[in-house]
């Protein structure tokens, strides 16, 4: 019992400081990928290669006041920040990073990640109505019915899933994924999941975007319309823990594709070892493509992108499950 | 997508947009009246960079005006220099040899392509496209090193003098000039493939935003908002000034009234300015750059005189009312984005708040020429 205790207590410590770290070194990820993505160096004053420019932008960020602007709601505005991060944190605790690499081998795994990404969006909701700004109540009224609506599709691909693999345990996901490439869920070539899965791995990727506000659908800032949207009142560390938040909701996106779609931890070739290190070159690829996306394509209008959950992604969602459904049924 | 405006049941707030906005490039102020993200009325403030030009001009000599033309319009700042020297030099009746209005037609060409590349830019950002801003900014820091070798400046241009330029162009420029236009002819493919063809871009831009012919009209609205509205109107080519007759080029006009048609016009006039910039090079009489009997101090006669050049934006007309004194004695300028501004807060009534801004990117304001 008190290994057990300890065994966790070390697990929330790696956990915070891997979401903090990701946090701070995925802006310089973002920062130094835009600026290739551009043509330009990026950050190169602060360290190697600007490698330190996280710990310098977190310093300046912590030195900052913490401001309170007039006629914002103290309480809400100061606890929507942390609304944002802590659910991305406790995330973490489920995702199998090796075979033997999670906190909390849960067999309710998958489902406790959905319940706790849906939590987030009220922490901007709250942080947003907290500050009384009008750009930052648009931004969050759009990002509500944004995430109302990718929730759905992203919640029937990964039910389809769960038929096919019958278990939410993602440590379980994982292992039946072994045995190389052709076993990934993305493109599986047996008869136990539906032939349709790249066209779910397709809609996962998509929403995962939408559920973390990320180019294409990064309504939530929207700097060319809406200033810096939900965030526009917030200074100093306030700005830097709902920043924070953001980035570690993009590794829980990008980790859960990897769970999900390619395998985990289980290495590509067959007569590879699985390792960790498979996990995080999968992740972070992912993450990298994210980036890219960021960084390439403008924004898109906000009916256009609820229209494209409701009249193409969701039908075809509901389609790719009920086909999975046949598929499982008949084989 | 809209609303009624006209439905006195709507419940709406003010949203303040500006004076500093990350869309509203500058210091313009759009008052909104919005019910929920619908536009149902806007109204621009102007006044935020107001520097009194037009006064200005009233109490210096003829030439100490120039260096104001190019603190207007300070992306095309040579249409502007083009517009005061010509219509002095009608006014003083002093004939401008012709290597002049040559290097003149070039220079106004090539600062137009920089305008046109600035705006492609910074109307994608406001779309939400960071990147294509950096590579528009890199080609038209090659025009700007371009035009520093001959002007001297780089953004607030004054090259312009009554009677020819004060500096002729040396064959660095001339090549310089060819292998840019290369370089640019090379890499407007990717911008198209890249941008314009991009389905973000076309959902965004495709029947949105229209402005009709009549609605130009009524407002006055020249340049490419008003060849986007399907009029074929360019002073280049209706009312020719300078030596533009003597070059082969065609006026980019759409029918579609919406902000794609907008933007196509100002990309296809950017292929045209350089077919302009290649003709000129190959004319390029020799002879002085400078008018011999120009003479030094102006003094136009009593009158009235009126001048227009197409500029980056549209039409800049420039009137001029002499007493016949080394001072004017009144400078009256028509900016094309103070009407192609006036008519943005009847276009965007009952649009969303982002189709709107985007509408708003398509009129490409410049506020110091609006606010002079």
């Amino acid at each position: 019992m008190n290994n057990e205790l300890i065994r966790l207590l070390a697990f929330l410590v790696g956990i915070i400081a891997f979401a903090a770290l990701n946090a701070a070194y995925l802006v310089w990820v973002e920062r130094k990928g835009a600026a290739h993505f551009q043509r330009r160096i990026g950050p190169k004053e602060v360290g190697p290669y600007g490698l330190l420019q996280p710990l310098a932008d977190g310093v300046k960020l912590m030195t900052k006041q913490l401001l309170l602007p007039d006629g914002v709601d103290p309480i809400l505005f100061k606890i929507a920040p942390i609304m944002l991060l802590v659910p991305a944190v406790m995330s973490f605790v489920t995702i199998p990073f090796g075979e033997h690499l999670a906190a909390r081998d849960i067999d309710m795994g998958l489902l406790m990640i959905f319940a706790f990404a849906s939590v987030n969006v009220l922490g901007l909701l709250i942080g947003a109505w907290g500050s009384a700004n009008k750009y930052a109540v648009i931004a969050a009224a759009r990002v509500i019915s944004q995430n109302i609506a990718y929730e759905i599709p992203m919640l029937l691909t990964a039910i389809a899933l769960v038929m096919a693999t019958s278990t939410m345990n993602l440590n379980e996901i994982v292992s039946q994924q072994g045995g190389g490439i052709w076993h990934w869920n993305l493109i599986r070539l047996t008869f136990t999941a539906s032939p349709l899965t790249p066209i779910a791995f397709l809609i996962f990727f998509t929403t995962m975007l939408a559920e973390t506000n990320r180019a294409p659908f990064d309504m939530a800032e929207a700097e060319s319309e809406l200033v810096a949207g939900a965030f526009t009142e917030y200074a100093g560390m306030g700005f830097g823990v709902f920043f924070m938040g953001e980035y570690a909701n993009i590794v829980i996106g990008a980790a859960l594709t990897t769970v999900l779609f390619l395998g985990g931890w289980q290495s590509p070739l067959p007569f590879l070892p699985s390792s960790v290190l498979w996990f995080l070159i999968k992740m972070y690829a992912i993450i990298f493509t994210v980036v890219w996306i960021r960084w390439t394509y403008p924004r898109t209008q906000f009916y256009v992108l609820l229209n494209l959950s409701w009249k193409i992604l969701i039908p075809i969602s509901l389609a790719n499950l009920i086909v999975t459904a046949g598929w499982l049924k008949v084989f | 997508m809209s609303v009624d405006v006209l439905d006195k049941s709507l419940e709406t707030f003010v949203l303040n947009l500006g004076p500093q906005h990350p869309a509203t490039h500058g210091v313009l102020r759009v008052k909104l009246t919005m019910d929920g993200e619908y536009i149902v009325h806007a109204e621009p403030v102007l006044g935020y960079i107001h520097r009194m030009h037009e006064k200005m001009g009233e109490n210096r000599t003829w030439a100490q005006f120039m260096p104001n033309m190019g603190r207007l319009d300070y992306l095309g700042a040579l249409s502007y220099n083009h517009g005061y020297a010509l219509a002095v030099e009608r006014a003083e009746g002093i004939e401008v040899p012709e290597r002049a209005e040559y290097i003149r037609c070039i220079t106004v060409e090539l600062n137009r392509i920089a305008s046109h590349l600035l705006w492609f830019g910074a109307f994608v950002l406001d779309l939400g496209g960071f990147t294509p801003l950096l590579y528009a900014f890199d080609d038209r820091e090659q025009i700007l090193d371009l035009l520093e070798s001959v002007t001297g400046a780089r953004l607030t241009f004054c090259y312009f003098r009554f009677g020819g330029v004060y500096n002729d162009i040396d064959d660095a420029f001339i090549t310089g000039t060819r292998e840019f236009i290369k370089r640019l002819r090379s890499r407007m493919p990717m911008y198209h493939d890249l941008v314009t063809k991009n389905i973000i871009m076309i959902k965004r831009l495709k029947d949105i935003g229209p402005i009709s012919q009549e609605m130009c009209r009524r407002y006055g609205a020249t340049g490419p908002v008003l060849r986007g509205s399907g009029v074929c109107f360019d002073v280049r080519k209706h009312e020719p000034y300078s030596v533009y007759p003597e070059f082969n080029f065609d006026i980019p006009v759409y029918h579609e009234c919406d902000s794609m048609a907008r933007y196509m016009v100002r990309m296809d006039e950017m292929e045209q300015s350089m077919r302009i910039i290649e003709q000129g090079l190959d004319k390029l009489p020799d002879g002085p750059v400078m008018a011999a009997k120009a003479p030094k101090i102006i003094k136009p006669a009593k009158g009235d005189t009126y001048c227009a050049v197409e500029a980056a934006r549209g039409s800049f007309g420039i009137r001029l009312v002499s007493d016949g004194t080394n001072t004017p004695y009144r400078i009256k300028l028509r900016s094309p984005t103070f009407s192609n501004l006036s008519l943005f807060s009847e276009a965007c009534q009952g649009m969303l708040l982002p189709d709107a801004l985007a509408l708003m990117g398509t009129l490409d304001l410049v506020i110091p020429e609006i606010d002079r």
